[in-house]
C-alpha cells in the first residue's frame, strides 16, 4: 500500500556567489522510498532539500514530483511536507492548534480538522497531549509535534532535514525507529537528510552520498557498506584501511602496487595502469600469531600490535606494520589473546577488498 | 565579597537616587501646583484645592485642545503603526539592495533636528492648505512617529525564527496567510509597545505642531505653551499633571507588555 509519488530530480546546480553548493545532482526517487541525503556539511544535501521545498531556487535544472513540473511553483502551492532540525513549532499555538494549521489553510471544515488532529497525534503517540503549548514539551515531543503537522494534510512527500540532530543519542534512537514505523505505515515518500552516517544506515531504503555538491554514490546501505563506489563514499559510511596506489601485473593475477607493496585485489579488466585505492573494512582483518601461514589468495602484513580498544561486542586492534603503516582490525569477541607489543600477521582474502578510483577525498573524511 | 563592597554598593545608590531626583524633581513641581489654592503659581503651593482641573474640563481653549490632541493621537496610532509595522517586515525580510538606504531613510525623522523638519514641513504643508488642520498635523506626526515603530517592530522581528515562516509556506499559507496567522501574533507585544509609543509622540510633540497651529487648531502642548506666555494659571500645572500621567502610564504599560514577551516564549 503506496501513497508516495516519485520524485525526479535532474541537473540541478545552486552558485551562491563564486561557491557552487550543487553541481549538476540528478537522482530518481521511488514513490513511497526512504532515501537518506547523506554528506558532510555544506556537501549539498540541505540544498537539494530545499530546493525541493521551494525555499531556494535553483540556477539550473529540474524537480518533478510524480507529473509535475515544480520549478517556479511557490513552496505554499507544493503538497510537499517538511520537517525541520529546531522543529519550528508555531510557540502561539497549543499543540492541537499546530496540527490543524495546514489543515485550516485547507478550509476544512472543523469537525473533520479535529478527527484529521486527533487520529494523527495517535499515530505519534500525542494524544494525552494536544492541550499543551510547544515550550511544555520535551524536544523529542516537539518534534513528534512538527511531524504530525507535517502529515496532517496527506503530502504525497516529506523532506525530513536533520529532524534528529538537536535530540540526545538515546531519544534520537527511539525516534529513528518511530520514524521508521510511520513511513512504514502511511507508505509517504521521505526524503532524510543527515550527516550521520549510522542514523543512515538504520533508517534509509536507499542512501544518496553526497560530496562538494555532487552525488557520489546511490545504493542500498549494505552495497554502499560492502561496495563503495568511492574513496570518499568508503570513508564516510563507517571505517576502513585505504591503500592507495596503481594497477600493476596482468591476467588474472591482477596487483595492486602500493609503495612498495604489492597486493592481489579484485580488478576490473582494463583497468591496468590507474590510480586506484584499496579499501578493506577493520572487521574483513585477519589476525594470527607471527609466523602463521597465509593462504595464496590473502595479502599479509606483518606488525606490531599498538593498542587494544575495548568497543562494547567487539575489540579494535591497532596495528603498526613493519613498513609503517597503521592497520584496524576488528575481532568480534572481546578479545584477550592479543595484548600491546604482540608480533602479529595482518592478513585479509583478497575479494573482501573494494578497488575504487584513486586520489585522496578533497573534503569530509569520515571518523 | 559581597559584604566588602558595600560601602561602595552604597554610594552608588545614593549616587543614582540623587541622579533620579535631579531629573525628575523639576518636572514633578507641576504635581502640588496643580492642587494649589491660589490663582498663581507660586511654590510651595499654599492652600488645597481640584479647581483647576475642574478648569480644565470646563474651559472650552483647554477641553478642545485636549480632545484635540486626542483625536490627532490615535489617527497617528492608527497609520504609524500600520505602516511602521509594514515597514520593518519588509526592511527585516525583504531581499532588496537598497534596504539599508529606506531604512536609513525611514529612521531620519528621529535624527534630524526637530525645528528643521518643522521648518520643512510648515512651507510644504502651506502650500497644501494642511496647517491648521487636523490632517495636517495627523501626517506630519506620523512622520516622526513611523521611525519609532520601525525601531521597536525591528527589534521584535530580530529575534523572529524565520524558519517559522518556511514552515507555514511549507504547511500551505500563502504570504498573506503566514503574516496575519504567524508573524504578527507572535511580534504583537513589539507593535504593541510601538503603538503606545506612537501615540505618545504625536500626543506630547510640541515643535512642529507651533508651526501647524491657529487659533481654532491647537493641540494640547501648544495650548500650555501660549497659556504659560499669556496668562500664569494653575490650570497649566493641571494639564501637565494630566499629560504627564498619561505618557508614565504609557511607558509603563509598554515595558510591562515587553517584560510579558521576554517571559512568553523562553
Amino acid at each position: 500500500m503506496t501513497h508516495g509519488i516519485d520524485l525526479e530530480i535532474t541537473g540541478l546546480t545552486k552558485r551562491y556567489g563564486n561557491a557552487t553548493a550543487l553541481d549538476g545532482v540528478d537522482l530518481h526517487i521511488a514513490a513511497g522510498e526512504f532515501m537518506t541525503l547523506l554528506g558532510p556539511s555544506g556537501s549539498g544535501k540541505t540544498t537539494t532539500l530545499n530546493i525541493v521545498a521551494g525555499f531556494v531556487e535553483p540556477d539550473a535544472g529540474t524537480v518533478r514530483l510524480g507529473d509535475e513540473l515544480l520549478i517556479g511553483v511557490p513552496t505554499y502551492r507544493r503538497e510537499i511536507g517538511v520537517v525541520f532540525q529546531h522543529y519550528a513549532l508555531f510557540p502561539h499555538m497549543r499543540v492541537a492548534a499546530n496540527v490543524g494549521f495546514p489543515l485550516r489553510q485547507r478550509h476544512l471544515p472543523k469537525a473533520e480538522i479535529a478527527r484529521k488532529v486527533g487520529e494523527i497525534l495517535e499515530i505519534v503517540g500525542l494524544s494525552d497531549l494536544a492541550n499543551r503549548y510547544p515550550r511544555e514539551l520535551s524536544g523529542g515531543q516537539q518534534q513528534r509535534v512538527a511531524l504530525a503537522r507535517a502529515l496532517v494534510f496527506g503530502p504525497k512527500l516529506l523532506l525530513l532535514d536533520e529532524p534528529l540532530g538537536a535530540l540526545d543519542k538515546r531519544l534520537r534512537e527511539g525516534l529513528q525507529l518511530e520514524i521508521k514505523r510511520i513511513h512504514r505505515e502511511l507508505g509517504v515518500t521521505f526524503v532524510f537528510v543527515t550527516h550521520d552516517q549510522d542514523e543512515a544506515l538504520v533508517m534509509s531504503d536507499r542512501i544518496a552520498v553526497f560530496n562538494d555538491g555532487r552525488i557520489e554514490q546511490v545504493a542500498a546501505a549494505h552495497e554502499l557498506y560492502q561496495k563503495p563506489s568511492s574513496l570518499f563514499a568508503a570513508q564516510f559510511l563507517g571505517d576502513s584501511n585505504v591503500f592507495e596506489g596503481a594497477v600493476g601485473g596482468s591476467g588474472i593475477d591482477v596487483t595492486i602496487l602500493a609503495d612498495g607493496l604489492t597486493l592481489k585485489a579484485p580488478v576490473a579488466a582494463g583497468a591496468h595502469g590507474g590510480r586506484v585505492a584499496l579499501v578493506i573494512r577493520p572487521e574483513k582483518m585477519r589476525i594470527d600469531p607471527h609466523g602463521h601461514a597465509v593462504g595464496s589468495d590473502s595479502n599479509a602484513l606483518v606488525g606490531t600490535i599498538t593498542d587494544v580498544v575495548y568497543m562494547g561486542s567487539r575489540s579494535r586492534l591497532l596495528v603498526a606494520t613493519d613498513d609503517g603503516r597503521s592497520i584496524m582490525a576488528d575481532r568480534m569477541v572481546p578479545s584477550t589473546e592479543f595484548a600491546i607489543d604482540d608480533k602479529v600477521v595482518v592478513s585479509w582474502s583478497a575479494e573482501d577488498a573494494t578497488v575504487v578510483d584513486g586520489g585522496m577525498p578533497t573534503t569530509g573524511l569520515g571518523k | 565579597m559581597a559584604k566588602s563592597l558595600r560601602p561602595a554598593r552604597l554610594a552608588l545608590h545614593v549616587y543614582g537616587v540623587l541622579v533620579g531626583l535631579f531629573l525628575l524633581l523639576p518636572t514633578l513641581v507641576v504635581v502640588p501646583l496643580s492642587f494649589t489654592g491660589r490663582r498663581s503659581l507660586a511654590f510651595p503651593p499654599i492652600g488645597f484645592s481640584t479647581q483647576w482641573y475642574r478648569n480644565f474640563f470646563t474651559d472650552p481653549d483647554w477641553f478642545n485642545s485636549a480632545v484635540f490632541s486626542l483625536k490627532i493621537a490615535l489617527l497617528v496610532t492608527v497609520f504609524a503603526t500600520t505602516l511602521g509595522t509594514l515597514a520593518a517586515v519588509a526592511l527585516t525580510l525583504g531581499r532588496a539592495r537598497w534596504k539599508a538606504a529606506a531604512r536609513g531613510l525611514l529612521i531620519a525623522p528621529m535624527i534630524v533636528p526637530g525645528v528643521i523638519t518643522a521648518i520643512g514641513i510648515f512651507y510644504v504643508f502651506l502650500r497644501l492648505g494642511l496647517t491648521q488642520n487636523l490632517w495636517g498635523f495627523v501626517f506630519a506626526h506620523s512622520v516622526l512617529a513611523i521611525p519609532i515603530v520601525v525601531v521597536t517592530v525591528s527589534a521584535s522581528l530580530s529575534s523572529f525564527d524565520r524558519q517559522l515562516l518556511r514552515a507555514s509556506a511549507s504547511l500551505g499559507a500563502g504570504p498573506l496567510a503566514s503574516l496575519i496567522q504567524v508573524m504578527l501574533p507572535i511580534i504583537a507585544p513589539g507593535v504593541l509597545s510601538g503603538a503606545l509609543f506612537a501615540f505618545l509622540t504625536s500626543f506630547d510633540e510640541a515643535i512642529v505642531s507651533l508651526f501647524l497651529a491657529g487659533p481654532f487648531s491647537r493641540t494640547l502642548p501648544i495650548q500650555i505653551y501660549q497659556s504659560v506666555t499669556a496668562e500664569i494659571d494653575p490650570t497649566i500645572a493641571a494639564a501637565s499633571t494630566m499629560l504627564l500621567g498619561i505618557t508614565t502610564l504609557c511607558v509603563v504599560a509598554a515595558a510591562l507588555v515587553l517584560a510579558r514577551r521576554d517571559r512568553r516564549y523562553s
